[in-house]
C-alpha cells in the first residue's frame, strides 16, 4: 500500500501539472477538442485512481471538475471564470495531495463549497443535467488509467514507435502536436491505445549514484592513462585505449539518462502567466521556445526557481498595462518570451519582454536609498542595470502580491552562480528587457585548464576562458600602476590579476629552477557575464575532463574556490570559481567589459564621454590628469640613477639618455628613493615626466570646465567627483627636447597654415597645442559648415585635419564638398576617428580623405601630418 | 556484568606535541599517512590542505594549529585520522598514532575548569590512565572550527 500510495502520488501530481497548463491553453484555444480531450482523460484518470485507491474526498472534487470539463466538451462555452474555477480546483486538489503524502492519510473536511460551484457552473454551462461521463470514454480510457504516465525526462520509446506508426498518414494533426509540445514542453502523451511498456522509472538516486559511479570510473581512467603515458612500451596500451573509449561512452550514457528538457521548469509558467496577468490585469502572452532544450536536472532543479522568478518579475514589473501600451504605441497584448538553446558548451536561456525596460532613474535612487552607490556617482547605465542584482533590492513601489515574496534578483544571481553560471541583462526604455542566462551543460564533469602558479596547480572552468596569452617581452607587455597590473590587449587595456597575489601564495624565490621568466609568463583571459579580466599564472599546463567535487564546508566561505577535482595523477587540485574571482577583482572594474573591448564602433560621444585618464599628483596635492593613451609607458627609476646634464635632469633609459621634464614646476625629483615618471616616447626619443605620485586610472566622461592660463594646463576638469588638471602634453614635450617638433619639419621655416574641425571643445583643446607645436599655424572650428564658410571668405589652408562624426555635416561628406571645389580639390585631409574599422577607413577614402587616424593617435596623426607635408613638398 | 560491558568505549589514541589524545573508535574512519597535501589558498590557517585518500577528497586539518601548538618541524610520516563530519571527509593530522584503548566511559573525568579555553572547547573529557593521562577529543567540535571562531 505504501508503495501504491507513493506511485499514486508521483503520478497524479504530475497529471495535475499537466491538466494546468494544458487547460490555459484551453482557454486560449477553446475548440481545440484534442487539448480538451486530453485534459478530461486526465481528470477522469485522477478521480478513476482515487476510487480505486479509497480517497473519496479527492474522488468527489475530481468529480466534480470533471463534470464541468464534460459540458465543455458538450459544447458549453469556455469561460474565464470556468476556467479559474477548475483550476481553483486543481489547486485544491494539489494541496490535499500534498497533505495526504505528509500524513499518509486522506485530510479530513469537505469541499462542498468548491464542488457547488463546479455544479452551478455546470449547470449553468449546458442545459443537461449534470451527468457521470464515464460510459463515454470507457474505451480508451480503460489502459490509461493502468498505463504508468511519463515522467518528465523520460527516453519516449512510445512516441518514436507511434511515429512510426503514425507514418502513412502524417497530417495537420500530428504536426499540431508536435507545436504543442514544443510549446508546453511537455512530453506527449500516448493518447491512442496501449503503448508497450518501453520505459522505466528509475529513481533518481539510483541515477545519482550511477553518476558517481561513472565519474570515478573516470577518474581511475585517467590515472590509468597518466600510467601508460608514462610507460611508452606498455601492453596495457591498446586494453586501455578501448576501456577509455567505453568509459567515454558510458559517461556520454549516464549523464544523457540525467537530461531533461528544460520545458519541465517551464511546466509551469504558462499558469503562472494566466494567473498573474487576471491579476494585474495585464494581457500577457507567453512565448516559449527550445523547450526541448535538455539540461542535466541537477542544474534543471537550480535554475527552476529564478526562472519563474524572473517571468514573474516580467510581467510584473516589466510589461506594462493594455492602456499604457496603447498610449505608448505598442499592442496591448504584451509578450514574454523564454527561449533556450544550446551554444558551446553552454546554455542559453533568454527571458525577454516588449515592456517599458528598466527604469534607470528609479533604480538609481532606490540605489542611493540602499546605500549601493552615493548621491553624486554617476554610474553608467550598464552599471546601474547591474545593480538590481545587489542583495535586497527592489524597485517596486507596493509590495504587490506577485513581486514582494522576500525573493529578488539578488537571489536569483546567487543560484546561477552557484552552478558557474552568469546572468547578464540589456535594456531600453519603452522597448524591453532581455535577461540573459548561460549555464553549464552539467556540473559533474566539466572541461578546464590546468594552470599552474605558485607551484601549485588550479583547474578554471573552460566555459569562462576566452582565450591565452603569453606575455612577451615586446608585446603583450604587462604594465603595472601603482601596483595594479594592466595588459595591453587590441588597444585596450585588460585589468589583470596576478593568481599567486588573488590566492595569497607564498613568493616563489625560493623555488628552484624558476627564472624570473618562467614566472607569471601567461595571462588567462576571462569574461564573466560583461566583465572580462585576465588571470596572470606561472604556466598553463593541459585542459582536462575534470570531475568537480564540492570542497567541505569548513572551505566553502573561500570564493575564488569553486570545488576541488583529482587528476589523473592522483593529486588533488582546486577548481577556481570564475565568479569568485570576478568578485573579488572588484567593482571598480567591472566596468570595462567585453563591450569596451569588441566594440570599435564607438561614437564620438561616447569617446568624449568615456576616455581612460591617467590621473596623478606632481608638485602640489591637486589631481592631474593626461588621457591615457598619450603615455607610452609608465617607469619608475632608481632616484640615484637621475642624472644631471648641464643643470638639466636625465636618466639612462633603454641605451640612450631621457631628458627627465618636471610635470609641474613645483615638482622635484625624489632621492633615496624610486621616482615615478610618465615617459613620452615619439620617433624614437622619449622624455620622462617627473611626477610624484601616480594615482590611478580612470574612465570618465572628460570635459574641461575651466580653460587655463598655465603653460602645460589644458584647463580643469571633473574627473570622477574631483577636480584634476589636465595637462598639456604638447607644452612639455619641446622641454626635453628644444627640437622634439622641428626636428621632423626639415628645412622648412615658413609655417603652414592648418585647419581644424572637431565638434568637441576637448578635442580642439587637446590636439590644437599639439598641432601647433608640430609646427603649424592652426585654426580651430567647430563644424563643417564653418570651415567652410572660412575657404568661402577665401581663407587659404595648407592642410585640413577633420573630425568624421559631427552634427549636421559630417567629415566625410565634409571632405567631398571640398574635393568637388576646385581650390580644395587637393587640399590633403586626414580624418580623425575613434572609429577605425576597415569600413570606415574604406569609405573615408572613397570620401577623398588622404589619411585616416585614431583619435588619441597623437603619434599617428603627427606622421599622417608629415606625409602630407612630403606630399605638398613634391607636389610643389 | 553486562552494564559495564557496554559501557566500555574503545578509542584510538594519537600524540600531539607530547600530549596522549582519544577519539571514540566509533568516529573514526580510518587511519592513513596524509600524502601529497594541496595546499588550500585562503583557507583558514588549520586547514593544511586537501588530499586524494582512495580516490576521495579529504580535508586534512592541522591539529597542532588547532590546539594553538606551533607547528610539527618534521613533516615526514603524517599520520591523519580519517573522519567523515556531515557527509565530508576530514583527516586529523597528528604527530604519530597510539594504541587502541578500551575503557570504561564511567570513569571518564569532566574537562579541568583551568584547561585553556581553546583546548577545552574541543575536549570531551579526561582519562586517569595509570601513567598519564589522555584527553578525549569532541570530535565535532574540533570540526566545528568554522563556525566558534566565526562567532567569536
Amino acid at each position: 500500500m505504501e508503495d501504491l500510495l507513493k506511485e499514486f502520488l508521483t503520478e497524479t501530481s504530475e497529471s495535475l501539472d499537466v491538466v494546468d497548463t494544458e487547460l490555459v491553453r484551453f482557454e486560449q484555444e477553446p475548440n481545440n477538442a484534442e487539448i480538451l480531450g486530453r485534459i478530461f482523460r486526465l481528470v477522469h484518470t485522477i478521480k478513476g485512481t482515487c476510487g480505486f485507491i479509497g480517497l473519496p474526498r479527492l474522488e468527489a472534487l475530481a468529480h466534480a471538475a470533471e463534470t464541468v470539463m464534460g459540458k465543455f466538451r458538450d459544447g458549453a462555452p469556455v469561460t474565464s471564470e470556468a476556467v479559474s474555477l477548475v483550476l481553483v480546483t486543481i489547486d485544491r486538489l494539489k494541496s490535499l495531495l500534498a497533505e495526504l503524502e505528509a500524513t499518509s492519510a486522506e485530510p479530513s473536511g469537505s469541499d462542498g463549497d468548491l464542488i457547488v460551484q463546479l455544479e452551478q457552473m455546470a449547470l449553468d454551462g449546458g442545459a443537461a443535467p449534470a451527468a457521470p461521463t464515464g460510459e463515454v470514454t470507457i474505451g480508451s480510457l480503460a489502459p490509461q488509467v493502468l498505463e504508468r504516465q511519463l515522467r518528465p525526462g523520460e527516453v519516449s520509446l512510445d512516441d518514436l514507435e507511434r511515429a512510426f506508426r503514425d507514418t502513412p498518414g502524417p497530417g495537420d494533426k500530428k504536426s499540431e502536436n508536435r507545436e504543442a509540445d514544443r510549446r508546453t514542453g511537455e512530453r506527449r502523451h500516448p493518447d491512442t491505445g496501449p503503448a508497450g511498456n518501453q520505459t522505466l522509472r528509475v529513481s533518481v538516486d539510483t541515477v545519482e549514484r550511477l553518476m558517481t559511479m561513472v565519474s570515478e570510473l573516470v577518474l581511475t581512467r585517467n590515472q590509468l592513462l597518466e600510467i601508460v603515458r608514462r610507460h611508452s612500451e606498455s601492453e596495457f596500451k591498446g586494453p586501455l585505449q578501448r576501456l577509455s573509449n567505453v568509459t567515454a561512452e558510458l559517461q556520454e550514457g549516464v549523464m544523457k539518462t540525467r537530461m531533461q528538457p528544460i520545458g519541465n521548469a517551464w511546466a509551469k509558467l504558462p499558469r503562472i502567466v494566466r494567473d498573474l496577468g487576471n491579476e494585474l490585469g495585464k494581457d500577457i502572452e507567453l512565448e516559449m521556445h527550445g523547450a526541448e532544450t535538455e539540461l542535466d536536472r541537477q542544474v534543471l532543479d537550480i535554475i527552476r526557481d529564478p526562472l519563474t522568478h524572473m517571468v514573474r518579475n516580467s510581467a510584473d514589473h516589466g510589461l506594462e498595462t493594455p492602456e499604457e501600451r496603447l498610449k505608448a504605441g505598442k499592442p496591448a497584448r504584451g509578450t514574454i518570451r523564454l527561449s533556450a538553446y544550446q551554444a558551446s558548451g553552454q546554455i542559453v536561456i533568454e527571458i525577454s519582454d516588449d515592456g517599458r525596460g528598466l527604469n534607470i532613474s528609479k533604480i538609481r535612487s532606490r540605489a542611493i536609498d540602499a546605500g549601493l552607490i552615493a548621491e553624486g556617482d554617476h554610474p553608467t547605465e550598464a552599471q546601474l542595470h547591474k545593480l538590481i542584482f545587489a542583495p535586497g533590492f527592489s524597485t517596486a513601489e507596493k509590495i504587490t502580491s506577485v513581486s514582494g515574496r522576500g525573493v529578488g534578483m539578488d537571489v536569483v544571481k546567487t543560484n546561477i552562480d552557484q552552478i558557474g553560471g552568469t546572468i547578464d541583462l540589456k535594456s531600453a526604455p519603452g522597448r524591453g528587457s532581455t535577461f540573459s542566462i548561460k549555464i553549464p551543460l552539467t556540473l559533474a564533469i566539466v572541461p578546464a585548464l590546468i594552470v599552474q602558479s605558485g607551484g601549485e596547480r588550479y583547474a578554471i572552468p573552460q566555459v569562462a576562458v576566452v582565450e591565452l596569452v603569453h606575455r612577451g617581452s615586446n608585446t603583450n607587455l604587462v604594465e603595472e600602476i601603482n601596483g595594479a597590473l594592466v595588459l595591453r590587449l587590441r588597444d585596450k587595456l585588460l585589468p589583470l590579476l596576478s593568481l599567486s597575489q588573488l590566492l595569497k601564495l607564498p613568493k616563489r624565490e625560493a623555488v628552484e629552477g624558476a627564472a624570473d621568466a618562467e614566472t607569471e609568463a601567461f595571462v588567462v583571459v576571462m569574461q564573466v557575464g560583461n566583465s572580462l579580466f585576465g588571470i596572470v599564472v606561472d604556466d598553463v599546463l593541459h585542459t582536462e575532463e575534470i570531475v568537480v567535487k564540492p570542497v567541505a564546508a569548513s572551505l566553502r566561505d573561500i570564493k575564488v574556490l569553486g570545488g576541488n577535482t583529482i587528476l589523473g595523477d592522483g593529486s588533488v587540485i582546486l577548481i577556481l570559481d570564475p565568479n569568485g574571482i570576478a568578485d573579488s577583482i572588484g567593482a571598480t572594474r567591472e566596468e570595462r567589459t567585453l563591450d569596451d573591448f569588441s566594440r570599435k564602433e564607438a561614437t564620438v560621444e561616447d569617446a568624449a564621454k568615456s576616455i581612460s585618464m591617467l590621473m596623478f599628483r606632481s608638485g602640489s596635492t591637486a589631481l592631474k590628469a593626461v588621457p591615457l593613451s598619450l603615455v607610452t609607458r609608465l617607469e619608475e627609476v632608481d632616484a640615484d640613477k637621475i642624472e644631471f646634464s648641464s643643470g638639466r635632469p636625465m636618466v639612462q633609459y633603454r641605451g640612450g639618455l631621457m631628458p627627465l621634464v618636471p610635470a609641474d614646476e613645483n615638482a622635484k625629483l625624489r632621492t633615496g628613493s624610486t621616482q615615478p615618471l610618465l615617459v613620452f616616447t615619439d620617433g624614437g626619443r622619449s622624455v620622462g615626466l617627473i611626477v610624484d605620485e601616480i594615482v590611478d586610472i580612470v574612465e570618465d566622461r572628460l570635459e574641461i570646465k575651466v580653460a587655463s592660463e598655465t603653460p602645460g594646463v589644458l584647463g580643469s576638469a571633473i574627473i570622477r567627483e574631483q577636480a584634476a588638471e589636465v595637462i598639456d602634453v604638447a607644452h612639455f614635450l619641446p622641454l626635453g627636447f628644444a627640437d622634439w617638433f622641428h626636428g621632423k619639419q626639415g628645412a622648412s621655416h615658413e609655417k603652414r597654415k592648418l585647419l581644424f574641425v572637431d565638434d568637441s571643445a576637448f578635442f580642439r583643446n587637446l590636439l590644437a597645442p599639439v598641432l601647433q607645436a608640430a609646427g603649424y599655424d592652426v585654426m580651430p572650428v567647430s563644424s563643417a559648415k564653418e570651415a567652410l564658410t572660412l575657404i568661402e571668405r577665401g581663407m587659404q589652408f595648407d592642410l585640413v585635419v577633420t573630425d568624421i562624426e559631427m552634427p549636421n555635416m559630417d567629415g566625410y561628406v565634409f571632405a567631398e564638398t571640398l574635393r568637388a571645389e576646385g581650390r580644395t580639390a587637393h587640399l590633403p585631409i586626414i580624418a580623425l576617428s575613434s572609429t577605425l574599422s576597415g569600413a570606415a577607413v574604406s569609405k573615408g577614402q572613397r570620401a577623398g580623405m588622404d589619411a585616416y587616424v585614431g583619435k588619441f593617435d597623437r603619434r599617428g596623426l603627427l606622421q599622417a601630418l608629415k606625409g602630407a607635408s612630403v606630399d605638398m613638398q613634391e607636389a610643389a | 556484568m553486562s552494564k559495564t560491558q557496554s559501557a566500555d568505549v574503545e578509542f584510538v589514541t594519537a600524540w600531539i606535541a607530547g600530549q596522549l589524545f582519544g577519539l571514540p573508535i566509533t568516529r573514526v574512519h580510518d587511519v592513513f599517512e596524509a600524502e601529497r597535501i594541496t595546499r588550500v589558498p585562503l583557507a583558514r590557517a588549520e586547514v593544511s590542505g586537501v588530499l586524494n585518500l582512495r580516490g576521495r577528497v579529504v580535508t586534512a586539518l592541522d591539529m597542532r594549529r588547532r590546539l594553538g601548538l606551533p607547528p610539527r618541524e618534521d613533516a615526514k610520516n603524517q599520520m591523519a585520522i580519517g573522519i567523515d563530519h556531515g557527509g565530508e571527509a576530514y583527516g586529523l593530522l597528528v604527530d604519530s598514532m597510539g594504541e587502541v584503548l578500551k575503557l570504561s566511559a564511567d570513569t571518564m573525568d569532566a574537562v579541568p575548569i583551568n584547561l585553556q579555553r581553546d583546548w577545552a572547547a574541543i575536549s570531551a573529557g579526561v582519562y586517569r590512565l595509570e601513567d598519564r593521562l589522555m584527553v578525549v577529543l569532541d570530535v565535532d567540535r574540533v570540526l566545528d572550527f568554522g563556525k566558534d571562531t566565526l562567532a567569536a
